[in-house]
């Protein structure tokens, strides 16, 4: 979670008041006068801005949201209030819904944009709309759009706190810690865990994001695809032999962006092709192996129907794990720590 | 040719400045002084001859800059920059010439669109100015331009800078036509099946952050491509804004075979990597892009050995509502003519990477040479074209401080040593700071 603009480690600097105690010990008379400044906004904008302790705090905090899942009342006031602004340039089921049941859950307002059926049609520019938006005074801006650097420029230009939804092909943050929480849940552990990263990594976002957060946590990681959709230099191995995915715990699928692969690109010579050569199937996946896939699933390509329907897909899991994870990072960035048992007690109550 | 608003050639004396003009070897305190705008005596203990004296003590006085690549936005986009305001900016970045590119709107194609110039030019150039016309008709690679015509009507030189000429066989006959004229080819090479859809160098950034790689490839094979047309036809070109070290060793190699070719560097290629895109700032968007540490120090170790024999800030000016959009969204480009100088004696002769007097060679003599304008000299006889510079004064990078009417410079913020004190253009005081 970066605090845009400032270079100190951005969570150590959160809403809560760590450091404020040593720094005002002597006080002068003035200070109690001037009224507090705004504490320093928390964003979640790139896994590379979080630390482990950062990820192990967010997935214990959707640990204890997953278990408000199972009463009754599924709603929590704990957000009551606030509101939340979902901003999608680009076309989302999974991610959008998610959001915006995280933020329902925690009785935010929400408010959805899409940039269809609004301003963005007659060609407002990202800075505008933020600023339009930015004047409703919202707490949480979460965006996607199809840019790389969209949050930070929303960041820039409101005071909210921002969540990446997704940016270009940079980051999708939300994901790669929803994954981490589905493994954690499965394996009851990350580290030493391997998981291979098979298909057009050159275009994820996801991928990005996994690699870094994978790293964050000890866990190995292998990508494997065609040539032409594995990025250069990217800082991890990386083979075009589908084979070694038997030797990972966790078979990690991306989609085929067919949007990208059109006649002509020749990133491969055709889907057909990529199939036959790197499509995940039964007969090369060892039995009990797991698999991931972001979604949306593009059947017969990347994945065989057999294992996208296997009990060893965690797919539904993955889904699931998103709106603990979303509750989670929205309750963090607006409060910045960890959510406990009086935290929620003391919600339950008001 | 050159051109500049009317002016009187000023009277002016500079006492005790450290005379430095490593093309003529003079390293030495001196006096020098300007009678109507020429340069009448160096020496010792000169005769004021009651002319107004400045105090040179402590700084250095050396033969002006000359930018053989900046963009003047004129005509078609003077809300980004006009004559007035881009050679006001080189001024006050100690530069006595500059030279603009011809793709603008329209682009430079005509000898009328080159007069209409040429005639702005003369009404409100602070310093001298002269235009480069495209090679082909609206830079669009499909026939050449009226090349004598052009040339007839002042054009310093050839290019379709901002796009590469796509064919071979059209920048072979470019070659051939253009050598009837006697003006320099300046090519923009890359190969844009390689690089097109690219925003940040091919390198670990890129495929960190997820941008679209534009390989330092695209731009050596059309480096190597043009160094073998003008191999074979014996004809000189000039390569403009060369950013990969594949590129300088193809350059080496072709010099060392007798290819008359030339090449230039800018300041942010000498100075930043594509480490720097991880801001995120469209202000370190160009093309060719930021690339790798190799990459910069093959052309800092091609520029102090002369392989690169000019600097080029490629001053490229853009609106701010184009560049306060995400990366992608961004056009190419960042200005550069106010800070040349400041940033290149501060990030490189101040830590040792260059000598001083390299640098001065390269922003003058060195581009002067290139495209045959006469080379700013300290010598008596010739039209005062010099810059009087503080070495000690260091100086804040600020939008206000910015005679350019464009902001897009990526050294906002930064505090940066080494300061113009005064320009002196073709005879004229032109900037005091």
């Amino acid at each position: 979670m970066s605090d845009v603009g400032s270079t100190e480690s951005p969570l150590s600097a959160g809403a809560g008041s760590a450091g404020a105690g040593a720094k005002h010990s002597i006080r002068l008379v003035n200070d109690e006068l001037r009224p507090p400044g705004p504490p320093p906004r928390r964003h979640l904008i790139s896994i590379a801005d979080l630390e482990r302790d950062d990820v192990e705090r967010l997935l214990g905090t959707a640990r204890t949201f997953e278990s408000t899942l199972t009463r009754q009342v599924k709603k929590l006031p704990t957000l009551k209030g606030h509101l939340v602004v979902n901003l999608f340039y680009e076309s989302s089921t999974r991610t959008s819904s998610s959001f915006e049941l995280a933020a329902k859950r925690l009785s935010a307002d929400t408010m959805n944009i899409k940039s269809s059926g609004s301003s963005v049609d007659k060609g407002e520019s990202l800075k505008d709309t933020a600023l339009t938006l930015g004047a409703y005074d919202p707490d949480v801006i979460v965006i996607r759009h199809p840019e790389i650097g969209a949050p930070q420029l929303v960041a820039r230009v409101t005071d909210a706190h921002v969540v990446n939804a997704g940016d270009g092909k940079n980051q999708h943050p939300t994901q790669a810690l929803l994954d981490l929480y589905t493994i954690q849940q499965e394996f009851n552990r990350l580290d030493g865990l391997h998981v291979a990263i098979v298909g057009d990594v050159l275009h994820s976002r996801v991928a990005r994001s996994l690699v870094q957060a994978f790293a964050l946590v000890g866990i190995r990681c292998t990508l494997v695809g065609p040539p032409a959709l594995l990025p250069r230099e990217m800082p991890v191995e990386a083979t075009t032999d589908i084979g070694v995915i038997r030797d990972a715990d966790i078979v990690y699928v991306l989609r085929m962006q067919k949007e990208r692969m059109q006649a002509g690109a020749n990133y491969v010579p055709s889907l057909r092709e990529y199939t036959a050569r790197w499509g995940v199937t039964p007969e090369r996946l060892r039995p009990g192996q797991k698999v991931m896939h972001p979604g949306p699933m593009n059947r017969g390509v990347e994945i065989d129907p057999l294992v996208a329907d296997s009990a060893d897909a965690l797919v539904e899991t993955q889904v699931r794990s998103g709106l603990v994870v979303r509750m989670a990072v929205l309750y963090d960035v607006l409060t910045g720590g960890p959510v406990g048992v009086q935290a929620l007690a003391a919600a339950e109550v008001a | 040719m050159l051109w500049m608003k009317e002016h009187a050639g000023d009277d002016l004396v500079v006492r005790g400045a450290r005379v430095l003009d490593p093309a003529e070897g003079i390293d030495a305190i001196l006096d020098v002084r300007i009678d109507a705008g020429v340069i009448a005596a160096v020496g010792e203990n000169v005769d004021s001859n009651g002319h107004r004296v400045v105090d040179g003590t402590g700084l250095v006085l050396a033969p002006a800059f000359v930018d053989p690549h900046v963009h003047l936005r004129t005509p078609g986009r003077e809300d980004e920059e006009t004559i007035a305001s881009g050679t006001a900016a080189a001024a006050a970045g100690g530069y006595c010439a500059i030279l603009a590119m011809p793709n603008t709107d329209p682009i430079v194609d005509t000898a009328a669109t080159l007069g209409s110039l040429a005639e702005t030019a003369r009404r409100e150039a602070e310093v001298q100015v002269g235009f480069l016309a495209a090679i082909t008709r609206g830079q669009d690679g499909d026939e050449l331009t009226e090349m004598g015509e052009l040339a007839d009507a002042g054009a310093v030189a050839f290019s379709d800078d901002g796009v590469p000429v796509v064919s071979a066989g059209m920048m072979r006959r470019a070659l051939q036509y253009a050598s009837t004229t006697g003006r320099p080819l300046a090519l923009h090479c890359e190969e844009r099946t390689l690089s097109h859809g690219g925003h940040v160098h091919e390198g670990r950034v890129a495929a960190e952050l997820g941008f679209s790689g534009y390989p330092s490839v695209a731009e050596s094979v059309m480096v190597e491509r043009d160094l073998s047309l003008a191999a074979y036809e014996e004809q000189p070109l000039h390569l403009l804004h060369l950013s990969a070290a594949e590129s300088v060793a193809a350059l080496r190699r072709a010099r060392e075979t007798g290819v008359r070719a030339s090449a230039e560097v800018t300041p942010h290629h000498l100075c930043l990597t594509d480490e720097a895109v991880r801001s995120l700032d469209s202000n370190v968007k160009m093309n060719p892009p930021l690339r790798a540490e190799r990459d910069r120090l093959a052309l800092l170790e091609a520029l102090r050995d002369g392989t690169i024999e000019a600097i080029a800030t490629d001053h490229a000016p853009h609106a701010r509502h184009e560049k306060e959009v995400p990366f992608e969204a961004a056009p190419f480009g960042v200005t550069g003519l106010e800070t040349s100088f400041s940033v290149l004696y501060t990030r490189l002769v101040a830590t040792g990477e260059l000598p001083l007097e390299t640098l001065l060679e390269r922003m003058s003599t060195g581009p002067a040479r290139i495209y045959g304008i006469t080379p700013p000299r300290v010598v008596a006889g010739e039209r005062a074209n010099l810059v009087l510079l503080d070495l000690e004064r260091s100086r804040d990078v600020t939008e206000e401080s910015f005679r350019s009417r464009s902001p897009n410079s990526w050294l906002l913020g930064e505090t940066l040593t080494g300061a113009v004190a005064m320009t002196v253009a073709d005879g004229a005081v032109v900037h005091e700071g």
